[in-house]
């Protein structure tokens, strides 16, 4: 017997039920008077710095039917590319951007609306850049554990090309899947659960 | 970057791999709508890289003077929750057993009959006038919280046709980064529906299971108030960055 490495385990994911709207967003399904505003509910105030976009989320199942009981939070960096967060060591992120939503789906359509701007070029571990890109954390009813995938932009294909993530995708027809469509000053993104277009989802 | 005048150097090292032994696996049949809602193609796996290493901050002053206190968050005033009071305390640690200091907890929770304050819970149990059911808290230096409720009922769900939720709290919680971010539920020590709920079963070891069961605290109770529940979470680890590989100028 060698001494024992005393660490704990993660506690298990549990799924975030129908009723995740409770919890973490209260205002949005009626329960109001407890916080005076659903968190991440709004991402950019007027001296916010970028290029103002939407970002029009909806998740599928394996059907094609979209999840009205989902709820996505997304992470990015700000316009220079920058994490407004204490690991951030790179520089002082713009103060006017927490670069963190989160938003249900719709109940009737499905979609999750987000008012962003476009982030910066994130570096790779090794210094290359990564393209922009927004993280996605999505929970829902039926999902056990919180899934997280990217969205990259249509209009970066230059980018998109070099990014070290995108590149570490074997089955080249599954890069799309994570490439939202530009459309006016919004990008169009469908999450795939399963399926032919299922989306690449990532263990990190 | 680093908050100012805080003489702590924040940490940076990537987090240890996820166990996906350890949580319940996408697909778990008996819990129906994972059916049409788990991926089916293997996940793409690389180290964490800035995206994944950081996350947002949520200060204290965010919060409201009630909101870890169910019991009375939505009460009109002098009135209070029914149901079993109850305080659910512990600590938010990582895998390495450190606090982990400023993590934002929700919570969410049906009412002590079983009802959720929600227009998709038709379950005849009545709703209580005085528990919305969400409340939030933010840790201490040392990874602590606690707060105030009533201990949920628990409630048939449209799974099985029979089947029934033990009592449960559901806990959202931010560590430091976005690759921690988690979601799960607490239950109860010596509730027999554990056992019994396709949900809990998902995860396959007993001994996972086990470390979301809260446990009763008489040490920890008021006389005369509320029974305390101590439920500690864990959160993924990280590495020391000390001897990571650091691209050249860096």
């Amino acid at each position: 017997m060698a001494q024992s490495i005393a660490r704990l385990k993660e506690s298990p994911s549990q799924t975030a039920g129908p009723y995740v709207h409770i919890g973490l967003t209260p205002n949005f399904c009626g329960i109001g008077g407890v916080y005076p505003a659903d968190l991440g509910a709004s991402m950019v105030n007027d001296k916010t710095q970028g290029e103002r976009i939407g970002l029009e989320i909806r998740v599928l199942d394996g059907t094609g039917t979209p999840l009205r009981d989902a709820l996505i939070e997304i992470w990015q960096a700000d316009a220079n590319g920058l994490y407004n967060s204490p690991a951030e060591l790179r520089g002082a992120a713009d103060p006017d951007f927490l670069g963190w939503g989160r938003c249900p789906s719709d109940m009737e359509t499905g979609l999750c609306s987000f008012q962003t701007i476009k982030p910066g070029r994130v570096p790779f571990r090794d210094g290359r850049l990564m393209a922009p890109h927004v993280s996605l954390w999505i929970v829902a009813r039926g999902i056990n554990i919180g899934l997280h995938t990217r969205l990259y932009f249509s209009d970066e294909a230059t980018a998109n090309a070099e990014d070290p993530i995108l590149g570490r995708i074997e089955q080249r027809i599954r890069v799309p899947t994570l490439i939202a469509e530009r459309k006016g000053d919004s990008y169009i993104f469908d999450v795939h659960l399963q399926g032919e277009k299922e989306t690449v989802f990532f263990d990190s | 970057m680093p908050e100012p005048g805080s003489n702590r150097m924040p940490e940076t090292g990537a987090f240890f791999q996820r166990d996906r032994t350890w949580h319940p696996p996408v697909l778990t049949p008996n819990y129906k709508t994972s059916v049409l809602r788990s991926p089916q193609k293997a996940l793409l796996a690389f180290d964490n890289t800035a995206s994944e290493l950081t996350g947002p901050v949520f200060g204290h002053g965010m919060l409201g003077e009630l909101d870890n206190d169910l019991i009375h968050n939505f009460a009109r005033p002098g009135e209070s929750a029914i149901g079993e009071r109850i305080i659910v305390y512990g600590k938010v640690l990582d895998e390495r057993g450190k606090g982990v200091p400023g993590a934002l907890i929700e919570f969410w929770q049906a009412n002590s009959g079983g009802r959720y304050r929600h227009k998709k819970d038709g379950y005849l149990a009545p709703l209580d006038p005085n528990f919305g059911g969400c409340g939030r808290t933010i840790t201490g230096e040392d990874g602590a919280y606690a707060f105030r409720t009533v201990k949920p009922g628990p409630y048939p769900w449209p799974n099985g046709p029979n089947d029934w939720r033990p009592s449960h709290i559901h806990f959202s919680i931010f560590g430091h980064a976005f690759a921690q971010r988690l979601i799960t539920q607490m239950y109860f020590e010596g509730d027999p529906l554990i056992w019994h709920c396709p949900i809990v079963r998902g995860i396959r070891d007993r001994a996972a299971i086990e470390t979301l069961i809260a446990a009763l605290d008489m040490q920890a109770t008021i006389p005369m108030d509320a029974r305390a529940y101590k439920f500690d979470i864990v959160l993924r680890g990280r590495r020391a960055s000390l001897f990571e590989n650091r691209p050249e100028g860096n």
